[in-house]
Order: C-alpha cells, then structure tokens, then sequence
C-alpha cells in the first residue's frame, strides 16, 4: 500500500528521536512531541507533497494524563496519500505552536479547537472563540465540562435527564454483548 | 469647506438575512460598494451535537448525525457508518452497499437542487426554486417509502440498512431517474446561457486553484478551481470504484464554473444511481453477526437467543473496540468524514465531524474582498453551505 | 342591474358586521411571516413555500426579509444560545400585531438537544401562539398550525399582547 512508504519518505526529513511512526488500521500514523509538531507538518507539506489539511481535531483523555491529543489529517489535493499527526498536550491552558504558516486553512479549526477545548495555539493570528458566544466561560467538548440538561418539570416528580437514562457499559463489562479486551488508544 | 474623506463603512450581514443560506453573520468593511475586509461569524446554529453523541450510543447517533447536514442525511449517515464499520472490522452485505450508494446519489441529487434553487432563488430568479423544489419533492418521496420519513430518515445501521425497500420503490425510482435526466436539460437550457446568469456568476467571486487548496476547501469549490479531486475516485470507499461515472472539474474557479460542476455532477450521479437500480444484488440488508446488528423481527418470535440479541443490542448497544478511524467521503459539498474514538464502551469517547461546509466558507474573504458588495450574495450561494454542518 | 328594488335585495348586496370582525378576517388571511429559518425545518418551510404545498393559497404570500414588514414569525430551527438575543431583537422590531409559530420540536421545547447550547423552547425568549411538532414537521402540520393560528385571530387572540 503506499501509505506505508509515506512514513518511509518521511524518515528522512524529521528527526525520529522524536517521533513514532505507526501503522494502524492502514493509515499511516505519526506521534509527536509538541516542539517537532511544525517541523513535521512543513516536511509533510514540502516533501510528500501533502499540500492539503483534511481535518484538525482534538479530544479529551481525561484522565489519561497527558490530557489532550491534537490530531492533524494532512492529504493531498488530487490524490491519494493521507498521513495522520498526533500531538499530546497537557497543562493549564495547554499551548502548542499554530500550523496557520504552514497550511492557511489551518486558522479555523484551531481557532474551534480552543474554543471547544481550551488549547491555545501560540502565533495564530486570531485566536479567539468561534462556536460559543464570546463572552462564553468553559470549554464545551472537554469531558469535565457537563452537558447542562434540563430535567423537564412534572407535577409530583421531576423525570431523569436522557443521559441517565441510556446506559453506560464501560469496556470489558460483564454483560456479554461485546467488548473485546481492548488496547488503550493512543 | 473641509475637503471630502474617505471612511470605511462597517455593516452587518445576517444572522438573519433572506440570502445567508442560514444563520450566518458577516462583517464587511465596506468602501462605497467594494468590500475591503470580510469576517465570517459563526455559531448561531451550535447545537452541541459533537458532545450530546458522546452521551448516547452508536444507534442512537444516527438520530443526531442526520441532523449535521439536513439536506444531504444520507450521505452523512453512510460516512458515519462507514467509520463505525471500520471500527468494528466488519463489511455490509452487497446489496446493502448498494442500496446506499443508490440512496446516496439520489440525495445528492436533491442536495444540489436546494443548491441550485436558492443559488437562483438570491438572484431572484424565483421560477426555478420552485421547479427545483418541485424536483426535490419527487426525491423526498421516495426517502418516505424507503425510510418513512422525508427528511432525517435514520435509514442506516452498523452492517447495512435498516429495511429492505419496498416493491414500489424500484419504478418509482426509475421514474424519478428518467425525470430527472430531463429536468437538469432544462435548468441547463433555463440557466447556462441565461444572459442574467452569465452576468451575475460568469467571472465572479473567483478562487484560485492555490487559494483553494491552501485554504482546504474540497467539492465541488475545489473542483470549480481546477483540482480533480473528488473522494468517490481517489479514495474509493463503499464499493464506489464497481461505479462507473466522471467527476466534472472547471478551471475558472468563478461561480459560474462552480454552477457547472454541480450540474453536470447532478448527470452522473443519475448515471451511478441507474446503474446501482440495475445491478441491484439479492441477499440481506444487514450482515448477520448478532453483536452488531439487530435480527430479522421473524426470528424473534423463533429463537430465544435472537430475543437476547435484541435487547442487548437494544439496551447495551454495539461496543467497538479501543481505537479511531476515519473514512474519507464525498458529502455533497466536499469531503465529509467522522473521526470516532472508541474506548470499547457502547458510547463513543469523541466524535468529529469533518464539516466541509466550515472549511469551504474559509474561502469565502478570498473570494470577496476587493469586489461589489453585490457579489457576496452570488458568492455564498456559490459555495453552497449548510450552516448545521458548519456549527454543529 | 345593480338597482336595489326591495329588501331582499338590500339583504343579498349589503354585509353587516363588526369592525373587529372584518379586521380579524382581513388580518387572518393575510399573515406574511418573516424569513427565519433557522435549521432543517426551514427546508421543510422552503417546501410548505413551494409549489406542492403553497403557503400562498393561505394567505402567505411572500415571506418579507424584514421584520418591520412581516406580522408572523415562524421560529423554524434549533435557537442556540448565540441566536437567542437575535431572536428576541427579530421579534421586538416586528409591529403590532404580531404572532409567533414555533415549527418543530426544537422551537417548541429544545426538542431532541437538551444540553448547553441549545434554548429549551423558543417560548422561554418569546411568546408563542401555535406551537407544531415533528423533526422537522411535514409540510402540511405547518399549514395546519397556520390554521389554527389564523381561527386564533379571528377569535381576536394574541400572546403577545396583554388582552
């Protein structure tokens, strides 16, 4: 398959002290530290020629530590090869350098990704919340963040939320409808 | 006399404005007609959709997910499923691929007629959103006999479709393919040489080839700047590359161009449409592993262990393994995709939609800045947004 | 021949009523809503415009992009909190009288969204006279709350005002 020789033609441009290259699922997957994350895009930019960003995204770990992981999809216009960078970033706020230089498209997403999560994006251009309202407090999509229902009012009783009500079965659990002994992702 | 001064003058466009195709909201800086500077301002539709489907389980998500982009739900459905599916490691039956590749192409027809109508409906050419919508009703149709309902029809699962389609569906939808192939003549003849047309599209709210790629736009945006990258043919998914179809790609980047690709894409997936009604295979429409999809409502009344089945898979839901995936594909107005993180539990840790509606409406100061104010209108209908997937 | 010979002829040519009555009949036929598509129920309202359905045969003849010209607002979509204020600001430029129709179940009561970004119902910012459930309701609820809503005016009923 040629996402395998996308990491092959990417070895050669990064320093893989710092990186982890990985194979899942056939797609080609790159894990690195924040202070490589620039480094990596702009190879991948320049050298594989993946001149388009699919998608930027993040999600919480919570409470894996560390907290957050920055998921980059690089592409290629016209073509076929995909390589995913996954970034991992704690603290409080959490900061990672901005791809805006790099890929322009990239200046919503992160700008989302702040607002949704809370991670700054050091030398974007305008980092500033765009989903929520601006004078909104909290970061919406991380996990210690409610989902703020609102019990429906009854005469006598007040009915459970619909996120009590669906069951949660974590994994591995004892009833028997699934649930493979699972590696933790990431 | 002091001498005259120039100013910018700032307005407000939206959020609630007959052609923002939506709660949109910009911000123009305006220099007697030209704009200067233009600032999208989204969020008025956020609806928390990412969040309230990590709180429901995968079943439950299709109710959610039709609900992103409303006018095109099949095709938000199947890339959702597809990225569960891929989660899961399992395939659906053929017949079940092609029906929903079949349900699909008839919902991008329809989605690029909302397009096309309300695209001519801002430059007041009212006739043909109400031809188009007369079309689209023909589609809307068809999705109540195989889904039940118009819109939001909730028709896939995890391993296929929900039900099978029904007797009359076949010659109704061939009638409708047979329509259709007359009526896109029709806007073309109505529309393509129209000298109002040409006028207001021909030339404008230009994107250039590497605007649009350094800006991430996909669909028909990128393909009306010159790029042949449609997903369907470069990352086939779904049994897509058994198709036989061309992807249409102008080189103008203008609105116009833009106008072209969809019509023309609206001729070829008639053509994949009629061929998935051709070679229509027999078989189930859901595979049959019992810890992903539901059993037949016969077997229930036969066999304790399908009742069992149910109800966990009903109660419990489907437990994906630990992992993500991501399945590229070709939404109606660009790439759509469903990044989805599993932990093995029965209700996703994290799901995102790849919106192309948000990225696609980055292009939107590109396209305007330095032109009449005038042509943000044809610009916005030419990108062609849903603001449900740009907010979510 | 148009000359009155007799009283049944004054009884055929001349209606009796009350001002109230005749400006109610007036009003009801005639309510034009406001462009406010919010969500996926606006495309159903696009449609219930549309030929198939055509509001217009209703008395909706053209859906006025300016709230200072419409008497109806059909609330069609999920408000979330960033649309609330913009709401109410449509609603208070509209002139009396005026009505309010929440379409779908996200205007009527949050609908299937109960979380942190959605308003619970349209109704907690502004008074609603007909509310039509469905996700996204079909076209013809649509017309049978405008329905409703106009035999609401004929009775001479307005949430909005105090009477």
């Amino acid at each position: 398959m040629a996402q395998a020789s996308i990491l092959d033609r990417l070895r050669p441009h990064v320093p893989w002290g710092l990186t982890t290259p990985r194979e899942e699922g056939g797609r080609a997957v790159v894990f690195v530290t924040p202070g490589a994350l620039l480094e990596v895009l702009e190879a991948a930019r320049v050298h594989l020629g993946l001149d388009s960003l699919v998608d930027l995204t993040a999600w919480d770990r919570l409470p894996a530590s560390p907290r957050f992981e920055v998921v980059y999809l690089l592409g290629q216009a016209g073509g076929a090869d995909r390589l995913t960078v996954k970034v991992q970033a704690d603290g409080d706020p959490p900061h990672l350098p901005s791809a805006v230089a790099i890929y322009a498209g990239a200046a919503w997403p992160e700008r989302e990704v702040y607002d949704m999560f809370g991670v700054a994006f050091d030398g974007h251009p305008d980092l500033r919340r765009i989903l929520m309202p601006d004078e909104w407090e909290g970061h919406p999509l991380r996990r210690d963040f409610p989902l703020f229902e609102e019990p429906v009012e009854f005469k006598g009783h007040t009915p459970k939320v619909p996120s009590e009500i669906i069951p949660f079965f974590p994994p591995r659990s004892s009833s028997g409808s699934g649930g493979e002994t699972p590696p933790v992702p990431g | 006399m002091t001498a005259p001064t120039r100013e910018t003058l700032t307005i407000n466009m939206g959020p609630q404005h007959p052609s923002t195709h939506g709660v949109l909201r910009l911000v123009l800086d305006l220099e007697g007609e030209t704009v200067r500077a233009c600032t999208p301002v989204m969020g008025y539709l956020h609806t928390g959709i990412e969040k309230e489907m990590e709180t429901r389980t995968y079943y439950q998500n299709v109710t959610l997910v039709d609900r992103i982009e409303y006018v095109a739900s099949y095709l938000e459905e199947m890339a959702f499923y597809l990225s569960v599916e891929r989660l899961l490691g399992v395939e659906p039956p053929p017949r079940a691929r092609t029906i929903r590749i079949l349900m699909c192409e008839l919902n991008r027809i329809a989605s690029h007629l909302v397009y096309l109508g309300a695209a001519a409906n801002d430059l007041n050419i009212s006739s043909v959103f109400m031809y188009c919508f007369a079309d689209r009703e023909k589609f809307l149709d068809l999705s109540e006999m195989v889904s039940g309902q118009r819109m939001m029809p909730g028709y896939f699962r995890a391993g296929g479709v929900a039900s099978d389609l029904p007797g009359e569906f076949v010659p109704a939808a061939r009638a409708f393919l047979e329509v259709m192939a007359r009526r896109v003549d029709e806007y073309e003849r109505l529309l393509s040489d129209n000298l109002i047309w040409r006028e207001r599209t021909e030339g404008i709210s230009v994107l250039s080839r590497e605007d649009a790629i350094a800006l991430c736009a996909t669909g028909p945006v990128l393909r009306g700047s010159g790029v042949a990258h449609d997903v369907r043919k470069v990352l086939p998914y779904g049994g897509y590359d058994e198709f036989e179809f061309d992807v249409p790609v102008r080189a103008g980047g203008d609105a116009y161009g833009r106008y072209l690709v969809r019509l023309e894409e609206m001729r070829q997936s008639r053509r994949i449409a009629a061929q998935a009604l051709e070679r229509l295979p027999d078989g189930p429409v859901l595979i049959a592993d019992r810890k992903v999809a539901l059993p037949p409502r016969a077997e229930l009344a036969r066999s304790m262990e399908a009742v069992i089945h149910q109800f966990k898979l009903v109660s419990e839901g489907i437990h994906p393994p630990a992992g993500d995936s991501y399945v590229a594909t070709e939404s109606a107005r660009g790439e759509k995709g469903y990044y989805v993180v599993s932990d093995g539990s029965n209700r996703p840790v994290r799901v995102h939609v790849r919106a192309p509606s948000f990225y696609n409406l980055q292009t939107l100061p590109a396209m305007v800045i330095g032109h009449p104010l005038a042509d943000v209108v044809v610009a916005i209908a030419s990108i062609d947004i849903i603001l449900g997937d740009v907010d979510r | 021949m148009g000359v009155i010979a007799s009283e049944r002829d004054l009884e055929r040519n001349i209606l009796t009523t009350t001002v109230d009555r005749i400006v109610a009949w007036a009003r009801s036929s005639s309510v034009w809503p406001v462009q406010f598509g919010l969500a996926c129920c606006a495309i159903e309202m696009m449609c219930t415009a549309a030929s198939r359905f055509d509001i217009a045969r209703f008395g909706s003849e053209v859906f006025r992009a300016s709230p200072r010209q419409a008497d109806l607002m059909i609330v069609a979509g999920r408000v979330s909190q960033k649309m609330a204020p913009v709401v109410r600001h449509i609603y208070d430029q509209m002139l009396e009288p005026k009505w309010v129709i929440s379409m779908g179940d996200c205007a009527s009561t949050g609908g299937l969204y109960n979380n942190y970004a959605v308003v619970q119902g349209v109704d907690k910012i502004i008074p609603v006279d007909v509310y039509v459930a469905g996700c996204p309701p079909r076209p013809e609820a649509l017309l049978h709350g405008l329905q409703l809503l106009q035999e609401k005016i004929v009775r001479g009923g307005s949430a909005g005002r105090a009477t």
